[in-house]
């Protein structure tokens, strides 16, 4: 079956995973919504249903649905294989410095109050500084998820 | 203000009794249609109307909130994924070669 169409996503020399116009149109139309809505999710998690957790799924969905409807090259300049395990670092990296830079300012582990935030009463810091904590778990499982997918492709 | 009540229930009850007629043909049809071509015609069409149908009747029984706002949100996805997925699914079974099911015997 010979493509005859000329497509945005027919690049010379990157040629897409699947020549169907209308899930090209659906995925790239589709997934920057879904990162909107993983971040609404992952900032809005104080007030409702949602966290980090969730919100890095969704993140990984956005860029997962990329990678499967217009193939693993194309969807490289989005998100690219060789940052998934430094960005999954740095998220636990985040999440255990928080608690590390609690206890080196005089609290217990993971105790927001004891922050070296000047500008914060300590009761604003335990309800913000819980942020730092969602943003390292958003980033770990996203970068997960996502080298995850690269992993079974390879295999 | 009571009139507005009961309108607004009897049009969430019709709503979703539609939506549950829609998802019932739906089930019907893929447990018994014979092809899988057959299957996702039941399954990509019905069963989007039925969900959009049924997240209705949710957002008339809520009102103008948040809440409805999102689940406008769902229906939008639905309306956009479900068809699409249906599209994909078919369109690869094509492609690889999956024959189209025909009746064996004449009708007597």
């Amino acid at each position: 079956m010979t493509p005859t169409r000329v497509d945005a996503c027919h690049i010379e020399g990157m040629k897409s995973q699947t020549d169907s116009p209308i899930i090209h149109v659906c995925a790239r139309g589709l997934a920057p919504v879904i990162l909107i809505i993983g971040l609404y999710v992952f900032f809005h998690g104080h007030y409702s249903p949602g966290g980090g957790f969730q919100g890095g799924v969704l993140l990984a969905a956005s860029f997962l649905l990329l990678r499967m409807t217009l193939g693993t090259q194309i969807s490289q300049l989005v998100m690219p294989s060789r940052l998934t395990i430094t960005l999954s670092a740095i998220g636990a990296l985040i999440f255990a410095g928080t608690g590390l830079v609690a206890i080196f300012a005089g609290g217990n582990f993971l105790d927001y109050g004891f922050l070296p935030v000047p500008w914060f009463d300590p009761a604003y810091l335990r309800n913000y500084a819980i942020l730092f904590i969602e943003l390292g778990v958003t980033l770990t499982v996203m970068a997960t998820l996502v080298s995850i997918y690269d992993d079974l492709l390879e295999a | 203000m009571e009139n507005f009540t009961i309108i607004q229930d009897i049009a969430a009850i019709a709503l979703m009794l539609g939506g549950v007629f829609f998802m019932l043909v739906g089930s019907i049809g893929i447990n018994r249609l014979p092809d899988f071509y057959c299957r996702a015609h039941a399954a990509g069409k019905v069963d989007t109307l039925g969900i959009m149908m049924f997240v209705g009747g949710m957002v008339v029984h809520e009102g103008f909130t948040l809440t409805s706002a999102k689940l406008i949100l769902i229906i939008a996805f639905v309306a956009v994924t479900s068809p699409v997925a249906t599209h994909a699914l078919a369109r690869r079974a094509l492609l690889s070669g999956l024959k189209i099911w025909e009746r064996q015997e004449p009708l007597k």
